[in-house]
Formats: structure tokens, C-alpha cells, sequence
């Protein structure tokens, strides 16, 4: 079982003790590594209902088999996994960099945090060497800082660090992890988890070496992919980066504006994909083994955020920029570079702040609850906001709580302003004109999500009739989930994913290269389902059903008002109800979305069919179900 | 290459690496380690990657200096440096590990073998660099000084002649 180091590393934050286990070839083949691999440790490490802050949820990270291999992107993915205090059902979220092949040189196919450390600590691993570590030196420290201390302490350059800023450390629910300084375990709030444990960092360093079962044949592949890689496949990647979205979304009349209020920016022009390249970007670097490179660094060239440098991507650019009403560069590349300062989820972070001009706006909130005037486009008391949220400083810290949260405390029907799926606020596709990808948000097991199914492709490509729900709009979700799924278990890059030309055929010869486990392009395939199903697994174990996939009140209720094809557009109950029941339908769920027992047994689940056995009827059969709009 | 005959330094070929096309990838150190040990270990590359900053990348393999400080600080003569190529050639023999030669090369362009412990520094692939075929960015190039200070004068006079060149209708 080349590629697997086979061993699970296994730390007791609360006893101080630490041991490795051996990894299961069944479990390694059925749930392949990555988040697959990843939620099913979950499972098999916690127990049911546990508060996400509590020491009984565990923390788990793991890379893939191809972690440390020179597969082009897919030498150096690493994925979190716990149960998420925004969602409080599964939370996962994967980063790329230098890290996970650190961890996978060190000997590791992933670590099991359980418990919490008295004191602040961080992890040193050292290959076989392992220990916890004082870190009260580093509480209150950036991403970048501990970073920087940690390597310096420990006198090596090339140790990878994994960590968290000041908003994890002050259980932030939208804080995320940061490895490499700028590469980002983002969404669903696992930096919350990892400061509620008092861990700051996981530092690595590995030496050992990394075969491959298959040389010739692997070289074979990796030089196929790297000539792809070459080509129109990863051209957007290479070049304007997917900062281009700006001006084909706003187009489509799909980009979100002022907290899904309207879906065409008027400013979109000053920060277009386009704009930025030519006044921002100094310089597109990689992660370790790509071929493609994509990370555009930003360098604020003049005004009083010169020299901010950072990384910049869409989702970002759109969260802090049309979400928030505000067309100013400088301040967006500002705002993301305050995200990565305190270790916040640089998505999140614009959904809250755009939330919380909404209630301004609507006299929810008013500037004694702020100190600031908080209205769309503002990007001054947008930046001030991004730092009272991550700090938690005055109303910063209820919106720390997230929007569903945020939404509860401040009542008053504060809700319909909360864009979030699941507790996860919304990725920047306005979704009341993409019903394929509306089902696919509704559906995705860790809340509002464009990168758990990818559904937007159907849609904006003109596949299908974007505007319509219909029958068969399921079955894409699925076939796009199942292969998304495959993609952050092995772990390889999304923005690779083009180059895969046959898909599942593609990926499981570079698994069987790797690791010399025979996989076919079906089984593959079907552990992509399986991972699927795993995830819903643990959706229901904590008490997640059908009326938690739902989208945003506004993109159910309220028409697209921009003059333009996408005008009157919504998704409606009926609507949703209609691709729900067809989804589940190809998935062989329920009517209530529960995965059934022969589905289970036929996709080799049947040591997790526990999970639903008292969700289901005796005889299999549902009762009717009472539509939304009857009750 | 004819073996023993001696070729003016200005001759060799290095590797030699553009530090604005790399990013930073780390391709190279994953197929040197790859084919000199059969397997990914960027501590058995010799080849090395640094990233002091994003926009700071850049990859350092042996430089072929002549005279050759690693070869002069050797206590024990263990490396001596091809005339015809400039390749460091090491004498596993006579190589004990004690890492002067580390400590004198400029570059950190030499690495102490974690398990065989003696030094391993680039050896040129036999004129063919594998590092130099993977690059996906082509950064590295395998080249000699002359034709690396040939480029460097090129690069900079576009740079300070760009307003005549287009004035004269030279495409850069």
C-alpha cells in the first residue's frame, strides 16, 4: 500500500498522549484519503451531539495518497474534518500549499485530535518525533507571525506550519486555518474548533522518503498531465485566475450585490478580473507539484493600503467587493489581507459584513450599535468591521457569531437578511437564476457551497435552462458531487479538474500508479458516492434533515430586480421541492433525504447503516410530506 | 562530450534558474530526488527551492565556481571537479560527511545525504538535466555564463532602450 504511510497519528490534547495507529487498506480503498478519509475517522473517533467547542469533538486532518507524490497539484492537499460550529453537522475544508506534503513526508496520513490542552500548545512533528509544545508566546499572534516565530524557534526554514490567528483563537465561528501563510482551510469555522481545543499550530517537518508503486507508468501519467496542464484546460488558472467570474457572472446577471439584494454590479469594470491583473497582480506562483500555478499575489500599488500584498481569488473579491457594494480594489485586497491576519474565512467575513449593512440599512442596526455608518459601499467601516468581527470587539462580536447565529440574537426578522445555506454563509453565484447549482448549494452536506458539486457549469455554460427546475437537474448534481468528492479525497486541486479529460478513468490510474491498488474508473466512482453518503450520514447522526437543505429567504422570495436576462428570477418551495425529490430520488434516499439500507449495503456502507436505522419507516416507506407552504 | 578533454570554463553548462518565471513549484526537487534516490524526498534533491516571500522564488542548484571553494575546503580530497564539464565529482570513498564544504559553498547548493551521509551536489545529469526537461515554467535552463550574461544584457537593454526600440519600431 504505496502512497499511504499507513500510519494515523492519534493526540489525546487533554492527556498529553500520543500514539500512532495503523490504517486500514479497506478503509484506505473505500474512503481513499482527504475528506473521505477524513469524515469517516470522524465518525468512528466522536460520538453524537456534542457541542463543536466541546473537547469530546474531535479535530481531524489528513492528506491523500497522493500527498507527497509529484501528481501535479496533488502532491501537497491536506483536509480538515470536525463537526463544524456553523453547520453542527459535518465541517470540512481542504488547502493546498507546502504542508501536506510535509506531513505525508513526516510519516503521516493524518492526525486525530481529541480532547483540549490546558494551555495554549502547538504540535511539533518532527517525523517520528512528536510533541506538544508551549505556545503562550504565540497566543494573539497572526497566521503569518506564528508562522514566522515557529520556524525561527525551531531553527528550520522548511518546516510547514498550520495555525491559527487571533479569531480562532477566540472561537470566531467563521475562523479558519491558515498553512503557508496564505493558503487557507476556509470554510465551515475549523480554526473555532482548533483554538476551542488551545491548539495554535501544527508544525512539520519531514524527511522521509515518498516511492511510488508503478515509476514508469507514473512518470507516464504526470507528463500527460503536465502537457494538459499546458493547454486550454487550466488556461483561466494561468491567467486572469478566476477573478475573471467578475465580468462573465455580472454578464449572466448572476453575481450577487449588496447582500443578494440586486445581481449585476454597476462597478464591475474597477474590479474585474481583467483590472486586477493589470494594476495588482506582481506575480502567479504554485503550490508544491503543480504545473499549472494559479495563486495571483496583489500588491497594492499606491493609496493608504500601499504595499498590501496578498493572494486573491474570486469568492474574496466578490464577498468584500459587490457583496458589500464596494468597487474599490485597494480595499478589497485590504480586506483580504485583514482575513489572513486574523484567520478568518475570507468568504464568510463579506457575507457577515454585507449582512450587517442589510440591517443597517433596514434600521435592524443603527450607528450606536456599530460605531460606525455602515452602509453598502463603505469600505472604510467595511475594513473596521472585518476587524471587530475577527477580534470580537463590540457588535463584531455577535456578527463573530455567523449570520444564522447573528440573525437569531438580533431578531426583528433578521433572518431574511441571513444569506447562509446550512449556518454557512453564501459563495458568490446568485443562485435565484442558476437553479441547477440552487440545488446543488441546497443539497452540499457542509452548507452553501459552489465547490462541493460545481453545479454552476450546467448553468452558466447554457446547458441546461438556467431559469428552469426540472427533472434531471438531480442527476447532474450528483455525477458532479460524486467526482468533487473523489477530488478532495485523493486530494487533488479543483482548478485541476479539467485536465482530467476521462474523469474518474484518469484519477484512479494516477491512484493506482501511486499506490499499486488496483482501482477502476467504477470503483472510484463509487467511493465518490460512498464519501457522499458519508457525509449525509453524519448530516443526520447530528440531527440534520430535509428542511436543512434550503436555500438563503431572499434567494426564495425575492425576484432578480436587475433590467436583464436573468430579471424575476427565484427559486421557489414548489421548486425546490421538485429537485429535492428528484435528487434524492437518483441518490436511492428517502423522501426525507436518508440514505436507505440497500443503498448502503450496495455501495459497502453496511457498518454505518446504524446511523439511519431509526430514521427510517419499518417497511422503507415515507409518509407523505407536508410541503412548506401547506403547513 | 569527449571524456578527459579539458573545456574552458565559460563553456559549462550550470542550471541555472530564472527567478521571475519561478513560482515556487517544487517540480524540480520532486524528479531530481526522484531519479537520483527512486523516490520523492526534497532532502535528497539536489536541486533546492526557496521562497523568502510570494514574489520571491527561486531555485539554486550547483553553480560550478572555478576555482571551487567546496573542492579546496575539503580536508580529506574527496571532491574534485571535472575540466571538461565543471561537475563537482564526489569520492564516496574518501567522503566522511564532516560538511566543510557545506559550509563554503555560497549557494547552499550542497546537501548532506540524510541516510548515506556524504554530500551530494548536482551532477549535471550527464549534459541532460532532468529538472530542466519537468519545469513546468521553464525557469531553469541549462546554460552556460556566456550565454546567461548574453540574456542578462539583452533583458536589460530592453529595459532601458524600450521607448527608442518602439519609437523605431523594434518589436522587444
Amino acid at each position: 500500500m504505496l502512497g499511504y504511510a499507513g500510519r494515523i497519528l492519534h493526540v489525546d490534547l487533554t492527556t498529553g498522549k500520543i500514539e500512532t495507529q495503523p490504517l486500514k487498506e479497506e478503509t484506505a480503498k473505500k474512503y481513499i484519503g482527504g475528506i473521505g478519509l477524513g469524515m469517516y475517522l470522524y465518525l468512528e473517533n466522536s460520538k453524537p451531539g456534542v457541542d463543536p467547542f466541546s473537547p469530546e469533538n474531535p479535530l481531524i486532518v489528513t492528506t491523500g495518497p497522493l500527498a507527497g507524490t509529484m501528481v501535479p497539484t496533488g502532491g501537497n492537499g491536506h483536509a480538515f474534518v470536525s463537526k463544524s460550529p456553523q453547520t453542527f453537522g459535518v465541517g470540512e475544508a481542504k488547502a493546498h500549499g507546502h504542508w501536506g506534503t510535509a506531513l505525508k513526508r513526516a510519516g503521516y496520513d493524518g492526525i486525530i485530535f481529541t480532547g483540549k490542552a490546558e494551555k495554549p500548545v502547538y504540535l511539533w512533528i518532527d517525523d517520528d518525533t512528536v510533541q506538544l509544545m508551549d505556545a503562550k508566546h504565540l497566543s494573539g499572534k497572526s497566521p503569518q507571525e506564528t508562522e514566522d516565530a515557529i520556524r525561527n524557534e525551531l531553527k528550520d526554514f522548511y518546516i510547514r506550519v498550520a495555525c491559527i490567528g487571533v479569531a480562532g483563537e477566540k472561537l470566531v465561528r467563521i475562523a479558519c486555518i491558515i498553512n503557508d501563510k496564505t493558503r487557507a482551510c476556509g470554510r465551515t469555522g475549523l480554526g473555532a474548533v482548533m483554538g476551542s481545543k488551545n491548539l495554535k499550530a501544527i508544525a512539520v517537518r519531514g524527511s522521509k522518503d515518498i516511492p511510488v508503486a508503478n515509476k514508469d507508468r507514473f512518470l507516464e501519467l504526470v507528463k500527460i498531465q503536465h502537457e494538459r496542464m499546458k493547454g486550454p484546460a487550466s488556461r483561466k488558472y494561468k491567467t486572469l485566475g478566476t477573478p475573471e467570474n467578475v465580468l462573465v457572472l455580472n454578464a449572466l446577471g448572476a453575481m450577487p450585490v449588496n447582500n443578494f439584494e440586486r445581481a449585476v454590479f454597476p462597478d464591475a469594470d474597477k474590479i474585474s478580473g481583467e483590472y486586477l491583473n493589470e494594476r495588482f497582480v506582481a506575480k502567479i506562483i504554485g503550490c508544491s507539484s503543480c504545473a499549472m500555478r494559479c495563486e495571483h499575489i496583489a500588491v497594492v500599488p499606491e493609496g493608504p493600503y500601499k504595499g498590501t500584498t496578498t493572494r486573491i481569488e474570486y469568492e474574496p473579491l466578490w464577498a468584500m467587493g459587490p457583496n458589500c457594494g464596494v468597487g474599490n480594489l485597494d480595499a478589497i485586497l485590504k480586506g483580504m489581507d485583514l482575513s489572513n491576519y486574523y484567520g478568518v474565512d475570507a468568504i464568510s467575513i463579506g457575507g457577515i459584513v454585507s449582512f450587517a449593512m442589510d440591517l443597517y440599512k433596514h434600521g435592524l442596526i443603527g450607528k450606536d450599535d456599530v460605531d460606525l455608518e455602515l452602509n453598502f459601499g463603505n469600505h472604510e467601516a467595511m475594513l473596521e468591521m472585518i476587524k471587530k468581527i475577527s477580534t470580537r470587539e463590540g457588535f463584531g462580536d455577535i456578527l463573530a457569531e455567523g449570520v444564522r447565529i447573528a440573525a437569531d440574537k438580533v431578531g426583528k426578522g433578521a433572518s431574511k437578511y441571513a444569506i447562509h445555506i446550512k449556518g454557512v454563509e453564501m459563495t458568490g453565484y446568485d443562485i435565484r437564476g442558476l437553479k441547477t447549482a440552487a440545488l446543488g448549494y441546497a443539497v452540499s452536506f457542509r452548507g452553501a457551497d459552489h465547490n462541493r458539486h460545481g453545479a454552476y457549469g450546467p448553468d452558466v455554460s447554457g446547458k441546461v435552462n438556467r431559469f428552469k427546475a426540472e427533472k434531471g437537474r438531480g442527476k447532474l448534481v450528483k455525477e458532479t458531487e460524486d467526482l468533487y468528492t473523489i477530488i478532495d479525497s485523493l486530494i487533488v486541486c479543483k482548478f485541476s479538474r479539467g485536465t482530467y479529460f476521462e474523469g474518474f478513468k484518469d484519477l484512479a490510474a494516477l491512484f493506482s500508479a501511486v499506490t499499486g491498488i488496483e482501482m477502476s474508473a467504477d470503483d472510484l466512482r463509487m467511493a465518490g458516492e460512498r464519501i457522499n453518503n458519508l457525509g449525509r450520514l453524519i448530516n443526520i447522526r447530528e440531527g440534520l434533515t430535509r428542511k436543512d437543505d434550503t436555500l438563503p429567504w431572499k434567494v426564495m422570495h425575492v425576484p432578480i430586480p436587475d433590467e436583464g436576462v436573468s430579471k424575476g428570477s427565484f427559486v421557489s418551495q414548489e421548486e425546490l421541492d421538485l429537485l429535492l425529490d428528484d435528487y434524492y430520488e437518483v441518490r436511492g434516499w428517502t423522501k426525507e433525504g436518508v440514505p436507505t439500507i440497500e443503498k448502503l449495503n450496495g455501495i459497502g456502507m453496511e457498518d454505518l447503516t446504524y446511523i439511519v436505522k431509526d430514521k427510517l419507516e419499518p417497511s422503507h416507506e415515507k409518509p407523505k410530506r407536508k410541503s412548506k407552504t401547506e403547513e | 562530450m569527449p571524456g578527459a578533454s579539458k573545456v574552458d570554463p565559460s563553456k559549462w553548462k550550470l542550471v541555472s534558474c530564472d527567478p521571475d518565471k519561478c513560482t515556487g513549484c517544487t517540480v524540480c526537487e520532486y524528479i531530481c530526488s526522484l531519479t537520483k534516490d527512486n523516490a520523492f524526498n526534497a532532502q535528497k534533491s539536489r536541486i533546492r527551492t526557496m521562497r523568502l516571500h510570494p514574489l520571491v522564488n527561486i531555485a539554486i542548484a550547483c553553480r560550478l565556481c572555478n576555482p571551487a571553494p567546496c573542492v579546496t575546503a575539503c580536508p580529506r580530497d574527496a571532491l574534485k571537479q571535472s575540466e571538461t564539464t565543471g561537475e563537482i565529482i564526489i569520492d564516496d570513498e574518501k567522503c566522511d560527511g564532516c560538511s566543510w564544504c557545506i559550509e563554503a559553498c555560497d549557494y547552499g547548493a550542497i546537501l548532506l545525504h540524510p541516510e548515506k551521509k556524504v554530500v551530494r551536489i548536482c551532477d549535471l545529469c550527464q549534459g541532460d538535466p532532468v529538472c530542466v526537461k519537468w519545469c513546468p515554467e521553464e525557469a531553469l535552463d541549462f546554460t552556460t555564463r556566456d550565454l546567461l550574461s548574453q540574456k542578462a544584457r539583452i533583458a536589460v537593454t530592453k529595459k532601458l532602450f524600450k521607448e527608442s526600440m518602439e519609437a523605431a519600431g523594434i518589436k522587444p
